[in-house]
């Protein structure tokens, strides 16, 4: 049957496409952008040119072959590119599922781009940053009560920089107590975030990773045979990609604590949970938000961003450095002398662009909007999983009649035999639509999947006008397959020859290695 | 839950009863609390998060942030000498103006057709800041210069299968935190002295250092403070004659006027693009860049995105994809180069943006400018008694080192003053470096006037009187 027609509308919709230039293609030779304040007489008199001073061996012989265009073409160029973009301010952006794609609040933006936010350097004298210390402890205090945890540092600049100081510190931790060199593996599971496994990985550890049974759990029994005296800990998500929550997940930190590992949560996204189940419950020793997801702060196209790190109080000496603390009287302060630090992730204190909205997000919302933005999130969700099961083609696989949390990873898995669409076709089709749809991370367990998660942010209409390019795409899947096999055709470019990409004699990264390989034959 | 007034927010929308309802029969359960039917009860959190009173009006929200922001004195209320890996630089209106588009700013990762705009953005960065460096692999932004320096080093250590780094003693010690972190378990940072006249490599130090074990050497160019290493060709030639590489971290701001490590034999070059039209954000405004030849044995080691540029099916339209996706952590998950994710796109997009307005004579104006101004603050300065400066012998950019032990008055006092005064005085070196207790460290740039420097020069006249 079909789910969206009749209640969603569907939208004529087609993207803007300027057939813009590449920025080296435009301008012309004596064009400035911006002037530069010069020296001033005095000084010029003082020290003359000030380039005199450098020796000729240092000194630049060749000006860098950047562009030279006038101020508007510069900003016009990057208006059109920027319509060339589908930001979440102007679609129904719940199509990139895992990535909790919210409403960014217009009033934290402007919050955070006043200068007594963005005119702040990182090394002024504490008393002279008391406003901005303020919000980083508050939100400590804040996220303290979300996890159940006992300190948060915000220096990890994303959710994979949270799991890299995660590691690190499991791998400090196992040094400290003598450990280090025999605890030298790190257990995850397939449908945790790739960087579970990468990160781990970079600090020299063994990676195993437990696949999941047919309940799309992971497998616990697995888990018992993987650990061991060389499990130095495990980095889980819950629920996981699928969805699912996984209701063993404190016999999984049980199972793991008596190997003598520690265990981290992979609380990247924690949009269904918020309120509902935490951290400390499940058995955790350390976990992060990302404040980029749950938190309302914007994704600005893949960063800047903050991994928000917590820990139970046994771990709180080992949190990178500095942390912020409040004195006894009542003054807030830089500390750098935790016994344990694992030093430094980033530069300075974090994004704090981030932590400012996250924490005005928070304000904003207290603790009776956290909890109805969780449900709302998981009422949606299971909304959209009640009419996408009616969607030709579509399936949610595992846990037949379960409710999910936050987001579902379904499959095109009999859309795709019966007809031959593959997933990244429908996903191209939908984008015809005005909207995104993603696929999975890699491997595909699901065969031909796609994950929504609609977050709280979408009105009924809004996700019935999502649902109805759902059903309309897997509709024509199986009347007119060339049309989405072809798709997408109303957005701004029509299918890339991937053939460029992999080829170290095509590929191309630069401008100036595009005109370097492929110069005798431009594409324009 | 039924019993409580329901609680209607401007960023929910469907918390309106009748929608609820609707929604929960649709889905063919009774409550929302159904559908939490597998969190078992001993997982469930029945206290109160102990979070304040929601201020849901944005007038009230507003009034609060506002309120607690106002606690914050700024750079832009002050005169403020501080550097140290966030500088103070003019920030064009263009830049803001884009980085502010809702387009751009609550994008995340749609794919190269509706999300077009997002990869020319960032291929135009790449190709941009490749002109700037002149090598042909940029990657789209890390997080900031001290991820980029963990990661030059990690993949130099991949590509010659080494094991040990050797690092300028005069490394930024956030860099150097960074990447002893990044690097513990796999690979070992060995510190190679300074001459402490003129802070420059001990080249004989280096020497005695180098080895099989050796998978690059990394200097800073500036160094952190604030000199130029005038051998990097020296030092370039004595890590490839025992087989290793170079990694030379750089300010982008100086490569207008100064010679890009590339021309001096360095393999991989890395640093923060927050200068390029990046506000400080109390260093928030960080994002890391790492730039290479193009060559496959460099390539594929990059654990970040590399977006290419590519032919659509319709002649004359240009596409843009992902380069060599399958050696990332998204293609392959440990098996892949470190790790990928959310980084800084946005700060890519804006640094394209700013070396778009600069172009080659606005880098050119802004690197001699700096030039001119920090040495005419170096040479005023000099001429406070018992001041040092530079306390480096040598060439400087835009920041330099000032002695303050010849006066008697420690640093933090000089800089107690200093604020009274509405001055930010230069960055205390004595926690980081011991060696420079009664230093600090200075940083002028374009946005520095004559009088500011004037100014600062008889305030410390009069504070060290």
């Amino acid at each position: 049957m079909s789910a969206g027609s009749g209640t969603g509308r569907l939208r004529a919709f087609h993207q803007a496409k300027w057939d813009e230039e590449v920025i080296f293609e435009l301008g012309a030779p004596g064009e400035r952008g911006i002037l530069v304040p010069p020296a001033e007489a005095s000084v010029v008199e003082a020290v003359g040119d000030g380039l005199s001073a450098v020796p000729g061996s240092l000194r630049r012989k060749t000006p860098p072959a950047l562009p030279e265009i006038s101020q508007m073409r510069v900003l016009k160029h990057y208006l059109r590119l920027s319509q060339e973009n589908l930001g979440a301010d102007l679609n129904v952006d719940i199509g990139q599922g895992t990535c909790t794609i919210k409403y960014n609040p217009k009033v934290n933006d402007v919050l955070a781009s006043s200068p007594r936010a963005a005119e702040l350097h990182p090394l002024q004298d504490e008393s002279t940053v008391q406003g901005a210390l303020e919000i980083f402890h508050s939100l400590d205090l804040f996220l303290r009560e979300v996890s159940g945890l006992d300190r948060f540092s915000f220096q990890p600049a994303s959710g994979s920089a949270a799991i890299l100081a995660m590691a690190s510190i499991i791998q400090a931790w196992h040094e400290w107590r003598g450990e280090g060199r025999r605890r030298d593996e790190i257990i995850t599971t397939i449908f945790s975030h790739p960087s579970d496994a990468a990160a781990a990985a970079v600090k020299g550890y063994k990676v195993i990773t437990i696949h999941q049974t047919e309940d799309g759990l992971p497998d616990l029994e697995a888990l018992k045979r993987a650990v061991s005296d060389r499990t130095a800990g495990v980095l889980i998500t819950n629920p996981e990609d699928t969805g699912i929550f996984n209701p063993r997940i404190d016999e999984i930190t049980g199972v793991v604590h008596a190997a003598g590992g520690l265990c981290g949560y992979d609380q990247a996204n924690a949009n269904g949970i918020l309120g509902v189940t935490r951290a400390r419950e499940a058995g955790f020793d350390l976990s992060f938000f990302n404040l980029h997801k749950t938190f309302g702060t914007p994704h600005g196209c893949g960063g800047p961003a903050c991994g928000a790190l917590g820990v139970v109080a046994r771990l709180a000496e080992f949190l990178p450095v500095p942390v912020v603390d409040r004195g006894a009287d009542g003054r807030y302060l830089l500390r750098r002398d935790l016994a344990h630090t694992i030093g430094k992730v980033r530069s300075f204190h974090g994004v704090f662009p981030a932590v400012l909205k996250a924490y005005a997000w928070i304000l904003s919302l207290g603790e009776r909007g956290l909890r109805e933005a969780a449900n709302v999130a998981v009422l949606n969700n299971n909304y959209i999983l009640s009419k996408v099961k009616r969607i030709r083609g579509a399936a949610a696989p595992f846990a037949p009649g379960r409710p999910r949390i936050e987001q579902v990873r379904y499959s095109w898995e009999k859309l795709h035999a019966d007809t031959g669409v593959t997933t990244e076709d429908v996903a191209l089709r939908m984008a015809d639509f005005g909207f995104h749809l993603w696929s999975s991370h890699h491997p595909f367990i699901v065969p031909q999947p796609f994950t929504i998660e609609p977050t709280e942010s979408y009105s009924r209409a809004e996700i019935d006008e999502y649902l109805a390019a759902l059903d309309k795409v897997a509709g024509e899947a199986y009347g007119d397959p060339a049309t989405v096999k072809s798709a997408p055709h109303r957005s701004v470019v029509h299918r890339i020859d991937p053939g460029w990409f992999d080829d170290p004699a095509k590929w191309a990264v630069t401008w100036r290695a595009y005109l370097k390989k492929h110069g005798h034959e431009r594409i324009r | 839950m039924s019993d409580e007034k329901p609680f209607i927010h401007p960023y929910i929308p469907n918390s309106i009863p009748e929608v609820k309802a609707a929604m929960l029969r649709e889905i063919g359960v009774t409550s929302v609390d159904d559908l939490y039917a597998d969190i078992p009860e001993r997982l469930r959190f029945r206290g109160r998060m102990n979070l304040p009173e929601p201020l849901t009006s944005e007038a009230a929200l507003k009034r609060r942030v506002e309120e607690v922001l106002s606690r914050n004195r700024s750079a832009a209320d002050a005169l403020s000498f501080l550097g140290g890996g966030c500088w103070p630089h003019h920030v064009p209106a263009v830049c803001d103006e884009v980085n502010r588009r809702s387009e751009f700013l609550t994008a995340y990762a749609g794919e190269p057709y509706e999300d077009h705009g997002r990869f020319q953005a960032l291929f135009e960065y790449e190709s941009l800041m490749a002109e700037l460096v002149d090598m042909d692999v940029v990657n789209v932004p890390t997080f900031d210069w001290c991820q980029a320096a963990s990661t030059a080093v990690r993949m130099a250590g991949r590509i010659t299968k080494r094991d040990e780094v050797l690092v300028a003693a005069t490394t930024g010690p956030d860099r150097l935190m960074t990447m002893e972190n990044y690097c513990r378990g796999v690979m070992t940072v060995v510190g190679v002295a300074a001459d402490p006249a003129t802070g420059l490599m001990d080249l004989d130090d280096l020497a005695a250092r180098l080895g099989e074990r050796t998978a690059a050497v990394y200097f800073e160019n500036p160094a952190y403070l604030g000199f130029l290493e005038t051998r990097g060709r020296r030092i370039a030639d004595m890590v490839h004659g025992r087989g290793g590489l170079l990694v030379v971290g750089v300010d982008p701001s100086s490569l207008g006027v100064i010679e890009p490590p590339a021309h001096y034999g360095a393999d991989i070059v890395c640093g923060d693009i927050q200068p390029l039209g990046m506000h400080m954000n109390f260093g928030g405004g960080q994002a890391g860049f790492i730039a290479t030849r193009d060559e496959e044995r460099f390539v594929m080691e990059y654990p970040s995105r590399l977006f290419g540029i590519a032919p659509t099916s319709v002649p004359g339209e240009y596409g843009f994809g992902d380069v060599a996706y399958d050696r990332t952590s998204f293609g392959v998950r440990e098996k892949g180069k470190e790790f990928v994710g959310t980084a800084a796109a946005l700060w890519g997009i804006t640094a394209g943006v700013y070396l778009a307005l600069m172009g080659p004579r606005g880098m050119a104006e802004l690197g001699q400018a700096i030039l001119q101004k920090s040495q005419y603050a170096m040479k005023k300065l000099a001429g406070l008694p018992g001041v040092r400066v530079p306390r480096f012998k040598g060439v400087h950019f835009k920041e330099f080192v000032v002695d303050f032990s010849g006066t008697g008055r420690p640093v933090e006092a000089v800089n107690r003053a200093l604020l009274e005064r509405g001055i930010f005085g230069g960055h205390d070196l004595a926690p980081d470096f011991p060696w420079l207790a009664g230093c600090a460290l200075y940083c002028v740039t374009e946005t520095h006037t004559a009088a500011d420097v004037d100014r600062l020069v008889r305030t410390l006249e009069e504070v060290l009187r």
